[in-house]
């Protein structure tokens, strides 16, 4: 309760707990369906409903467990994750009759709610004590208010069902991002980042921004393709290359960091690492060749590599 | 220099190309750097802790859920369709151009029709398809092959560099998170207008591309004759 009345945080960051609460809620409930949920085998149901409550906890109460506890809370959470013993629910979704009925009824206002997220996000970033995810979480309170309006029987228990059924489709690998983030802190930690400085400062002269922006860049394009994931790479990156050799000598961190990653994207449309996105197509079109989305994807990305490198080094 | 802090940056590259479960993979990596760095259990906990609890922002995709089920069921994707779909007497290529400005604007907003599974198979390439037909023309395997690559590739472009300009998306929160620790403090919003400029590039390059891609296939496989198209597709 200290947190709610203290003067010196903003009201924000205040709201912004509530909604980690709600979010927290989310995930519990979840956990709840997923154990009701009946068409997977037993030790399925536990470990799902595991997962989605301990993530819950974390989520809602985090802030106010002490973070050891919250580390071994993590770890329990995960274990279900590494044992694929979390898995999605039954739940269908909307039937293509019942989508199509709804598009006569409200047509291209359903535009309306979707695009609220993203002009409440903008302008929670632009009101200094409110910030963007505030407001993109404000945004998405107001688009299930006019999805009410439009359509009566969009209750409260619709969206609840339809959300968990998204979340229960990602599954575990939806905590990919956060659980590397905490990999990026723990090498950070036990200084990783100066091993590297120390090893790459014997081949590329440290000082040299613009060979540090190109080793950069390239590099979180090459990590990229053979990990197949940027998020992994710039985690890495950053704490390697980005931080000692860019960022030290004064670049901008936001250009350098957003960048970085969009350079580290140029990876991910060359690799067939990338399964998801360049081989999945391939057998969900049925296509003879299994490099024909790679194909395709050749000239954008070095197109895009050339074109981030120069702007790096322009806007620097 | 404590080399063997490096043994967490190997695993991860090599457990990641080995395809080994990714979660499994990071807390391998995660425990190891965490002893062989003098962490120890306790430390690796509370850092651990500390960062999961810090980098919660990073699952805003949680409430955003709350509304893009609903959405669909209250028919977003056909809306979306029916957008696209206004696209009458188009060639293939200007087909898939379009299919990338639009994922491209609504991916800055964070709203997504389903990619290629949920969007591209059933209602572009359908689109591409009955393109060909209405110009008089009969359906080549290998031009609609390449046209599906092209229309994934599409997908893939615009998505990727169009969702980096959500003010609240994953990457930008990754790259805000993974600074932090290191002495810098970066914004979302200035994140995302910094990117306009790529993503703009990113687009278009590959629409260009698409485009003239399309008429050269065009060329090749139905012969040099625009003309007879542009007076097929009128009839």
């Amino acid at each position: 309760m200290q947190f709610f009345t203290d003067p010196s945080i903003t009201y924000g960051t205040k709201l912004m707990e509530v909604f980690y609460i709600v979010m927290g809620l989310i995930s519990v409930y979840a956990g709840v369906r997923n154990f009701r949920d009946d068409k997977k085998d037993v030790i399925s149901r536990y470990g799902t409903c595991l997962f989605w409550v301990l993530l819950g906890v974390e989520m809602a109460f985090g802030r106010w467990i002490p973070n050891v506890a919250n580390g071994v809370i993590i770890v329990v959470m995960v274990l279900p994750a590494i044992f694929q013993k979390v898995k999605k629910n039954s739940d269908p979704g909307p039937t293509k009759a019942e989508s199509e009925a709804n598009y006569q009824a409200i047509g291209m206002k359903i535009f309306i709610p979707a695009l609220s997220i993203g002009v409440f996000a903008i302008i929670g970033a632009l009101i200094k004590d409110l910030g963007a995810l505030t407001g993109c979480s404000i945004g998405v309170i107001v688009g299930v208010v006019i999805l009410y309006f439009y359509n009566r029987s969009n209750k409260p228990i619709v969206f609840l069902n339809d959300s968990e059924r998204l979340l229960s489709a990602m599954g575990a690998l939806c905590m990919l991002p956060m659980l590397l983030a905490s990999l990026g802190a723990i090498f950070t930690k036990a200084g990783v980042g100066d091993v590297i400085a120390d090893l790459v400062g014997r081949v590329i002269p440290q000082g040299n921004v613009t060979i540090g922006i190109i080793v950069f860049a390239l590099g979180m394009m090459l990590f990229t393709m053979i990990m197949g994931n940027a998020f992994a790479a710039i985690t890495v990156m950053t704490v390697g290359i980005g931080a000692p050799f860019v960022l030290a000598y004064g670049a901008n961190p936001a250009l350098i960091g957003i960048l970085a990653l969009t350079c580290g994207y140029c990876g991910t449309l060359l690799t067939p690492m990338a399964a998801n996105f360049n081989i999945v197509p391939v057998a969900m079109l049925e296509m003879k060749d299994r490099f024909g989305v790679i194909k395709n994807q050749i000239l954008p990305a070095l197109v895009m590599i050339v074109v981030q490198i120069i702007y790096m080094l322009i806007a620097k | 220099m404590n080399y063997l802090v490096l043994l967490g940056i190997l695993i991860v590259i090599v457990g990641f190309a080995l395809k080994l479960d990714a979660i499994l993979i990071i807390f391998i990596a995660a425990i190891v750097t965490a002893l062989v760095g003098g962490i120890g259990v306790d430390g690796f906990l509370t850092t651990l802790g500390s960062s999961f609890v810090s980098n919660r922002s990073m699952a805003i995709f949680i409430i955003i859920l709350l509304v893009v089920g609903t959405l669909e069921r209250n028919g977003l994707k056909d809306a979306a369709a029916a957008l696209i779909g206004k696209a009458k007497n188009a060639t293939p290529g200007v087909i898939i151009a379009l299919y990338g400005v639009m994922r491209l604007v609504f991916a800055a907003f964070n709203v997504s029709f389903g990619g290629v599974a949920g969007f591209v198979r059933p209602i572009i390439m359908p689109m591409c398809t009955g393109a060909i037909e209405a110009s008089g023309r009969e359906i080549n395997d290998d031009y609609v092959e390449e046209l599906k690559g092209m229309a994934s590739g599409m997908e893939n472009v615009a998505w990727f560099f169009g969702q980096v300009l959500f003010v609240g998306t994953s990457g930008a929160l990754l790259v805000q998170s993974t600074m932090k620790p290191l002495g810098y403090d970066v914004d979302l919003l200035q994140m995302a207008l910094i990117e306009i400029p790529v993503a703009v590039i990113a687009v278009g390059v590959a629409a260009a591309y698409y485009i003239v891609k399309d008429r050269r296939l065009r060329a090749k496989y139905y012969g040099n004759a625009p003309a007879q198209s542009a007076t097929a597709k009128e009839a």
